[in-house]
């Protein structure tokens, strides 16, 4: 039988970790991400698992990636400026392509900025935050159940694809109460990482399968010797400075995510089919817009509402066809127009009107509803 | 030529090494490869992490499980693969840079959590990969190309420092003394807890070039008359010290390792 929870969006992720194999976690206390770590504390050692709180943010990924080099699905959790410290060992998991999903719960910056207020101010930094090009994976739930199910698919997709995948969720979700339908772990498709099936002699730790350009991993300790470097690397996990070597690399870290990607894009549709205004909105946003949505809608506008949930890849081929239809497309978001740029992108920005704001509220549905009433 | 059971440890495939002729971190590699083959280690059971230097990329050339990080970061690494899966022997292979400086608080963090890992700290007392620039150090009056007039900045003791943060296995050797360097290593491997040697070592390409060691053989004799056993250190004047390479055991001290007590933790826990 399912289990009914009420449960704090960031205690779905704690627990959607713990249903999908993780036991591991490696982090550092900050504002409003904390409750991840604490229920982490005291769930993992009741499974044999571990937790540890690291000296900073920093640490607390290294350790998570470690764990998972040692075989352990992991995570760390943090927010705005524990996020900015992560970025270049989240790097690293990219270059070395490690499993592991990172949670960032999105407060008011730049710098400290509103501890404990919303924003969405992330997203950006969630695709080009590390330097350097990698295929990113990050999403944006809405719902506490959502944050239980989406930690769920994070984790299958880590592994399935050998690198990070980020959840950027953010303070309101983070902290709301809601019910959740807990699911039979039994219930539960769970992934784990491709293990070599040859023999350690012939184990060469970088040779990518062809059908899907991901190599096998074994976890240390499992009987394989090979490197791990943040170098760019060939085959073999060695540092290479040839030119060939470094596309055939570069090319594929690329490549094993946007092969895939129909398997990675999730989004949701309501309303539309005859709509003349599309409203696209994501996270605790997305809430409050699809309430005006349904508002407009009893007075009569044509209105709709697409929700990205894999912010990145971001949903462009299936925004594409909808917003063919439509005359207008409204973007609110919690930030200075950042996802609208990904709008702009697919749809061009004639027909793009952004809706921001940054004083650490969320939007009303009223403020969307008059919105969409100018727009229509 | 290295023992054969050395050489089987070496990962051939991955030579020549980066490393300038002479430089001091291949004698300290072999003492490492020495003292896991004295210790019966087996490769796919012993986990090498490093940050980034030219010593960093001595894991590279080991044929174990190998892990070359982030510049300063490679003990968080550590943690976390020593946590997951306590039964592996690690080993952390830092520069003085890398350790001292960016990886300052990892180290003392490390130190104080007392985790089952063995840092190996390669202090030639400069940045070596980047070309000679001054570390925390760097002995005060010597020259580096970010210190042209002489460092002034107070250098810290790696030593001092770790046993300050609580490392339960704390020694020093230098690379003029192999054997000695083997058998701080051998017993930091054994011991139960985070364990810190410290082997002076040079760059003579870097520091020796602007500070009149500039060939290795130079190094290897400033190191024979500036080292002091600790036993005659211990009788010796503070000023009579200045200049000095105290060699020792400077803390060897028993208390509960971090993965044991979190598996009676988590014995607890389950009831
Ligand atoms: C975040 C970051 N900052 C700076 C560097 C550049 N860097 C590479 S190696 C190094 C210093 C290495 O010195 P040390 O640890 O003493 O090792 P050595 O090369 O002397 O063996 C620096 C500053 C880097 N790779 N990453
Ligand atoms: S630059 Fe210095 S530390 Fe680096 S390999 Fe050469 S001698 Fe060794």
């Amino acid at each position: 039988m399912p289990k009914i929870a009420f449960w704090q969006g960031n205690m779905g992720i704690a627990m959607g970790a713990i249903a999908a194999g993780c036991r591991f976690f490696g982090g550092y206390p900050i504002t409003p991400s904390t409750e991840i770590a604490e229920a982490m504390a005291e769930e993992l050692p009741r499974l044999g698992g571990k937790f540890i709180q690291m000296e900073d943010e920093i640490a607390g990924i290294a350790a998570a990636i470690g764990a998972s080099i040692a075989g352990v699905k992991s995570m760390t959790a943090t927010s705005g400026p524990g996020f900015s410290l992560k970025q270049e060992n989240l790097g690293l998991a990219y270059m070395a392509e490690i499993p592991l999903v990172v949670v960032d719960v999105m407060r008011g910056g730049p710098s400290t900025g509103l501890p404990t207020k919303i924003s969405q101010q992330d997203v950006m930094q969630a695709r080009w935050g590390s330097h350097g090009d990698h295929g990113t994976i990050a999403y944006a739930p809405s719902s506490v159940q959502e944050c239980y199910e989406i930690t769920v698919e994070a984790f299958n997709m880590a592994e399935r694809f050998r690198q990070p995948v980020l959840i950027m969720n953010d303070e309101v979700l983070g902290h709301m109460r809601e019910k959740v339908i807990v699911p039979e772990d039994d219930s539960l498709v769970l992934v784990d990482r491709k293990r070599p099936t040859v023999s350690p002699d012939e184990f060469v730790p970088y040779r990518a399968d062809e059908q899907d350009d991901i190599p096998p991993m074994a976890g240390m300790g499992d009987g394989y010797r090979w490197h791990v470097t943040g170098l760019t690397h060939n085959d073999w996990g060695f540092p290479t400075n040839n030119a060939a070597e470094i596309e055939k690399k570069m090319l594929r870290l690329m490549r094993k995510i946007d092969r895939f990607r129909d398997d990675i894009v999730k989004y949701d549709t309501e309303s539309v089919k005859d709509a003349d205004v599309l409203v696209l909105s994501y996270g605790s946003v997305a809430r409050t817009a699809l309430s005006a949505v349904r508002m407009a809608r009893k007075k009569g506008i044509k209105v709709g509402h697409f929700r990205p949930v894999t912010l990145w890849p971001f949903p462009d081929k299936e925004l594409e066809t909808i917003a063919s239809r439509v005359k207008t497309i409204l973007v609110p978001e919690l930030n200075c127009g950042q996802m609208v740029l990904e709008v702009e992108r697919v749809v061009g920005k004639e027909r793009v009107v952004r809706q921001n704001l940054v004083n650490g509220e969320l939007f009303k549905p009223a403020e969307i509803l008059s919105k969409i009433e100018e727009v229509a | 030529m290295p023992r054969e059971e050395v050489m089987k440890w070496l990962r051939a495939r991955f030579f020549p090494h980066i490393w300038c002729p002479g430089c001091g971190h291949g004698v300290i590699m072999h003492a490492l490869l020495r003292s896991l083959t004295a210790l019966d280690k087996k490769p796919e059971e012993t986990v090498i992490a490093s940050g980034i230097g030219c010593s960093s990329r001595m894991p590279g050339y080991i044929n174990a499980c190998t892990v070359h990080t982030t510049h300063g970061r490679s003990l968080g690494f550590a943690t976390g693969i020593k946590l997951a899966k306590p039964e592996l022997t690690v080993i952390d292979v830092m520069g003085d840079g890398d350790c001292t400086a960016i990886g300052g608080n990892h180290f003392i963090h490390a130190c104080r959590r007392n985790i089952g890992i063995t840092a190996i700290v390669m202090n030639n007392n400069i940045y070596g990969m980047t070309g000679g620039q001054a570390s925390p150090t760097t002995p005060p009056g010597a020259k580096a190309t970010t210190a042209p007039y002489g460092a002034i900045d107070p250098p810290f003791d790696i030593c001092n420092l770790a046993a300050g943060a609580g490392a339960t296995y704390v020694a020093r050797a230098t690379i003029a003394q192999p054997a000695m360097c083997e058998q701080y290593i051998k017993k930091g491997i054994q011991h139960k807890g985070f364990s810190v040697i410290e082997i002076v070592t040079h760059c003579h390409t870097q520091f020796g070039r602007k500070n009149k060691r500039s060939s290795p053989v130079d190094n290897l004799n400033f190191f024979k008359q500036a080292s002091v056993a600790k036993a005659k250190a211990d009788q010796m004047s503070p000023e009579e010290l200045v200049g000095k390479i105290i060699t020792g055991e400077f803390v060897n001290k028993d208390i509960p390792e971090y993965t044991e007590q979190y598996d009676k933790l988590i014995a607890k826990v389950r009831g």
